[in-house]
């Protein structure tokens, strides 16, 4: 399917990474708008509700950032595809939404403006610190897709993305971005419609009295329809069975939450997405996913100038983690360099799957500027000339 | 220091865990309990509610467990003891308070006897799948330590043990029980006051002046002072400087949010505490916390009664993680059986560390129950008998799953 | 109305508004919930509400289960949130007429704030509050509506709190329709929802009802019919009642009635004023500069 043109601002444009964002969410055919202001995210919601009345969309300002992800749970099932912004105390608020959207299987988009944390930490200053919240954050167990973006041409094309895949697994998908990459003005082109290919909501058809909200087709993934349609179906968070209907045994637990972990695991090649550069001959492979990316990427490319055999892995999709690519790049090369924006969250995973096949040096980046290039150039000095392989993480400081 | 006899029921009791963890908690000198309603804690709170008043302990049963930890926050700078209880959903709510506490370096207990999720999922069975929440639920970075016991007498005696790690390293301590220990009636001994150590809060005793909020001890933690001390306390939640002043972001360097996550990370020799059986130049390992342990128990005779080689690990503190010691057992076994009442958490944990020198088999469980000895017991057969190296980690098919996916079992009502 | 009978079963007169493949329901005997659930199913009968575009949301609690059994479009969803996601519901698909039914503790305590919110913006929406002065689903603790000096397994020594009156709180937030009645009053209780539910705006109707497991048992007040004996004897109706007037004491009188109804613009009426005048002028909407605090 294609995007409808009424949302989509075909032409090449000037736009920070918060508005390209309202972009994309637009052109990926967003009609609903749930959000509670918050620093860095403001423009998001600002550029969308300024386009909202030529696009027909819909948005409410909600009494806080539990009531806004509630509110765009809701609009989701009335047919419309929704979102919400924020950023990380307002992610932490969501924490129990973000389970129930899990729970009712409901397809919606979070963009995170991830800024330093915890607690109100420093609303302006930009910082990965809610990674691994994304992926743990609710209570319980689930799945969930986060991409995160690098430029405010990804901001664009990941919103869109996130969207597709949100309606194509039925699952929450955040974007996690950040203060630096939501304020960074730079050239966007957006396509027209013709050109942006949309996953439309996968329904059910049938009659009403045969429809069950939760019977999973072979890929694991239920149909949805909309309320207002006739169909007078139940949904809860409790769990349930194939009717909607709780059932408190652990069969039907498994019966229930297994499959939303399948969903998700069972299909992790045909969802992660990542950019590799010059990696066939590289030593050194640097990690890296958002705005540190853009810092790695360049450090790579000086790197190879000094004459280094450097790479680049760049993760589009963080959740789920691309296992076995790192686990295959893990067997050839002397290090993985790790630069993050936090103290240490997606470099567990790559520990993980790296199975003690290489050196893994982790680099907390950021506190001179998100664009430095010296600590990842060092870093990648540094492990280029290791002997052997030391299992666990050490970190360069 | 020793626990005042005040606050001591010393005896010898048939409670369950939630109320043993009440009692712990009063006994630990603990004063201020907030909380709200939530199957499967709630037990532990009126456990409070009713001894509370006798040993000057205030409780409040606030709007919504939002409002519990943030009341909670504010006790525990009013210079008490403090802690909330509550299950999933209320955990999820509690994050953005958490991290603030975690900011603050506040010392606080946190109780959350384990449900089945997500979302509202099975109320009144157990779980174990909000391990990895307590890590990493709120936003940005901090380190929590977070303790799972298996028994009510656990539930008294490191709910005490929570208080003291909270008050010595000044952060979030949770207890990370299930519905399972929390309604588990067996015998708890509570012993005299003057057996039960009690550690004090590290307050500040020099000139008022002087006094910095966020100035560490060489340890990395610094000295708490209460509201009403004539310090003129500045505490907020941004990132902050030494004094409690908030930082311009400009001049934002990360050393302060580093020392949140170094003062548990530099010193988690201290903190962890492990119970191991038999690990040494063992065949299979089985790496346990909580309710799972015990199940284990059965599912280890099983095997060993058929000859292999098995220890235990059990994880009485899982975070901070013992990277260190499962990468050295990683060295001499052949594989780790994990059991975990979720679909893959701790687990993960355990395979990060193994470094790819042994496997890593998970006994999942999705919760509303617990494990089969069986399946433990086949789990650790299977990793006995696989000598290749498996490829991450790897997911056993347990009974229940054959059952409900391949039995055409019905789904009863 | 009367009981038909089909192949030998008894139906239930409003079984086309009931999920019957749900039944038995979990509540207790002597439970004033189901009372409610028929008045609610009768009015929507009454009211001529196309069953297929009505959606029901409930919360956590009893009465939280009530989505469950009503056959509409239903959601049971978090506790305290039924409000907030039904807005989403409304502001998305107006066309929708949608109700939420849930408990004084899920709608007053952990959804206090969203209740006030949604009175203030006038969301069309109807909420159906019960109230059994207790939080009955996890055993008994106190809730923001129990009484002064009334027991509850974390008020041991009796409640300190005074309780809230809702009708008080719907009316100062905004709210377009205010009425209350007990479980005994279902001829009235029907009536009122059904004017509820033809009427625009924020309506919400209060219904006290019997909890005979929990806090009758507690504060032993008898069963359940005893408490119905109760409100026989000690309900006084006043319509057009101040609302300020309103509170409900340990075994007070109660004071039933209607005593809101009026108009007031829904959020999606000035919405959609706005939004035409905006496409009409092109209105620029840039916010004023240096409006951005901290988070």
């Amino acid at each position: 399917m294609k995007a409808d043109k009424t949302g989509v601002l075909t032409g090449s444009h000037a736009l920070t990474g918060n508005e390209a964002c309202a972009e994309g969410a637009l052109a990926a055919g967003c009609r609903f708008l749930g959000l509670y202001p918050i620093v860095p995210s403001i423009e998001v919601s600002k550029r969308f509700l300024q386009r909202a009345p030529e696009v027909g969309a819909t948005f409410i300002q909600m009494e806080d950032e539990i009531s806004a992800l509630a509110a765009v749970i809701g609009a989701s099932w009335t047919g419309k595809k929704s979102m919400t912004i924020t950023s990380g105390p307002g992610l932490s608020l969501m924490m129990e939404h973000l389970g129930l959207g899990v729970m009712l299987e409901t397809p919606c988009v979070v963009a995170d403006i991830q800024m330093v944390g915890p607690g109100l930490g420093l609303p302006e200053h930009p910082a990965y610190g809610d990674m691994m919240q994304a992926r743990w954050g609710s209570h319980g167990d689930y799945e969930i897709i986060a991409l995160s973006p690098s430029s405010p041409q990804e901001m664009f094309d990941f919103t869109i993305k996130a969207f597709n895949l949100s309606e194509r697994y039925r699952v929450p998908v955040a974007v996690m971005s950040d203060a630096y990459v939501a304020q960074l003005k730079e050239t966007v082109v957006i396509p027209s419609a013709g050109e942006i290919t949309i996953e439309p909501r996968r329904y059910f058809d049938g009659p009403s009295d045969s429809y069950l909200p939760f019977k999973r087709d072979e890929d694991l993934v239920p149909r949805m329809v909309d309320i207002g349609q006739g169909y007078r179906f139940h949904v809860t968070g409790l769990t349930h069975d194939d009717r909607g209907y709780p059932i408190m045994f652990e069969e039907c637990q498994e019966y229930n939450v297994h499959p939303l972990v399948w969903k998700v695991r069972n299909y992790v090649e045909k969802i992660v997405d990542y950019q590799e550069t010059s990696i066939d001959d590289a030593d050194v492979v640097v990690i890296s996913y958002g705005a540190t990316a853009r810092a790695a990427q360049k450090a790579v490319t000086q790197a190879r100038e000094a004459g280094i055999k450097a790479g680049s892995l760049k993760l589009n999709t963080v959740w789920p983690f691309p296992e076995k690519k790192v686990a295959e790049v893990a067997k050839r090369v002397k290090a993985f360099v790790v630069p993050e924006m936090n103290f240490g969250q997606v470099v567990l995973e790559v520990e993980r799957c790296s199975n003690g096949k290489t050196n893994i040096l982790f680099l907390h980046h950021g506190d001179n500027g998100v664009e430095h290039t010296d600590g990842i150039i060092a870093a990648i000095k540094r492990a280029s000339g290791a002997n052997g392989v030391v299992g666990s993480t050490v970190e360069l400081k | 220091m020793k626990a005042n006899p005040k606050d001591v029921l010393t005896g010898v009791y048939y409670i369950d865990g939630d109320v043993a963890s009440g009692y712990g908690a009063l006994a630990a000198g603990c004063k201020f309990v907030a909380g709200y309603p939530i199957t499967p804690s709630t037990e532990a709170f009126e456990a409070v509610c009713h001894r509370g008043p006798q040993v000057g302990a205030v409780f409040i049963q606030m709007e919504d467990e939002l409002g519990s930890i943030s009341a909670v926050m504010g006790a525990a700078w009013a210079g008490v003891k403090t802690m909330t209880i509550t299950s999933g959903p209320g955990y999820s709510l509690m994050q953005e308070t958490i991290g603030f506490g975690a900011m603050l370096e506040i010392p606080f207990v946190l109780l959350n006897i384990q449900r089945g999720g997500p979302s509202t999922g099975v109320p009144t069975k157990t779980g174990q799948a909000d391990m990895m929440q307590s890590r990493w639920g709120a936003h940005g970075d901090y380190e929590v330590i977070a303790i799972s016991p298996d028994s009510p007498q656990e539930m008294f005696d490191y709910t005490i043990k929570a208080f003291n790690l909270a008050e010595r390293y000044r952060c979030p301590v949770m207890i990370m029980s299930d519905e399972c220990v929390g309604h588990m009636t067996e015998k708890v001994v509570i012993p005299e006051a003057d057996k039960i150590e009690i550690e004090a809060r590290r307050m500040y005793n020099g000139p008022a002046s002087e006094y910095m909020p966020f100035k560490p001890d060489p340890d990395l933690v610094p000295k708490m002072a209460r509201a009403g001390a004539g310090l003129n306390l500045y505490i907020t939640g941004l990132v902050h400087d030494e004094k409690g002043h908030p930082v311009k972001s400009a001049n934002y360097k990360s050393a302060h949010v580093r020392r949140l996550v170094d003062k548990i990370r530099l010193n988690k020799d201290k903190i962890i505490e492990l119970k191991e059986d038999g690990t040494d130049g063992a065949d299979v390992i089985v790496v346990s916390y909580g309710i799972s342990s015990r199940v284990a128990v059965k599912g280890v005779e099983i095997a060993r009664q058929k000859g292999i080689k098995v220890g235990t690990l059990r994880l009485v503190t899982v975070w901070p993680f013992p990277d260190e010691r499962i990468a050295e057992l990683a060295q001499t076994t052949k594989a780790f059986v994990v059991p975990e009442i979720n679909y893959g958490q701790v687990v993960f944990d355990v395979a990060r560390c193994t470094h790819g020198k042994a496997n890593v088999v998970l006994v999942p469980h999705g919760g509303a129950g617990v494990h089969n000895p069986s399946d433990v017991a086949d789990a650790i057969e299977f990793a006995a008998k696989h000598e290749s190296p498996l490829e991450g980690v790897h997911e056993f098919k347990t009974r229940l799953e054959k059952s409900v996916f391949e039995g055409g079992l019905k789904l009863k009502e | 109305m009367a009981v038909e009978r089909i192949d030998d079963r008894e139906i239930h007169p409003m079984e086309n508004l009931l999920r019957m493949d749900r039944m038995p329901h979990i509540w207790c005997p002597t439970c004033g919930i189901g009372i409610a659930v028929t008045a609610f199913t009768a009015a929507l009968e009454k009211a001529k509400i196309d069953p297929n575009m009505a959606a029901i949301v409930s919360g956590i609690g009893c009465t939280g289960r009530v989505a469950g059994y009503v056959k509409l479009d239903s959601f049971h969803t978090t506790h305290g949130r039924p409000i907030a996601f039904a807005t989403g519901i409304k502001v998305a698909n107006p066309k929708m007429k949608v109700i939420v039914f849930s408990g004084d503790g899920d709608l007053m305590a952990i959804g206090g704030n969203h209740f006030i919110h949604a009175a203030r913006r006038n969301i069309d929406m109807l909420v159906v509050c019960v109230n059994n002065f207790i939080y009955a689903m996890t055993g008994g603790q106190v809730a923001p509506t129990t009484p002064l000096a009334a027991y509850a397994t974390t008020s041991p020594y009796g409640c300190v709190e005074p309780p809230f009156n809702i009708p008080y709180i719907a009316d100062s937030s905004g709210a377009v329709y205010v009425a209350r009645y007990t479980a005994l009053h279902v001829r009235r209780l029907t009536n009122a929802l059904t004017e509820a539910l033809n009427k625009k705006g924020f309506s919400v109707v209060e219904v006290i009802s019997p909890c005979g497991m929990y806090y009758s048992r507690i504060n032993r007040l008898g069963d359940g019919l005893d408490m119905m004996k109760f409100y026989h004897d000690n309900v006084e109706i006043r319509h057009g009642e101040d609302t300020k007037n309103l509170d409900i004491g340990f075994q007070t009188k109660i004071i039933c009635g209607k005593f809101v109804d009026r108009e007031r613009p829904s959020y999606m009426e000035r919405y959609n004023q706005w939004l035409s005048e905006v496409k009409s002028t092109r209105k620029n909407l840039d916010a004023p500069k240096g409006a951005e605090g901290e988070g």
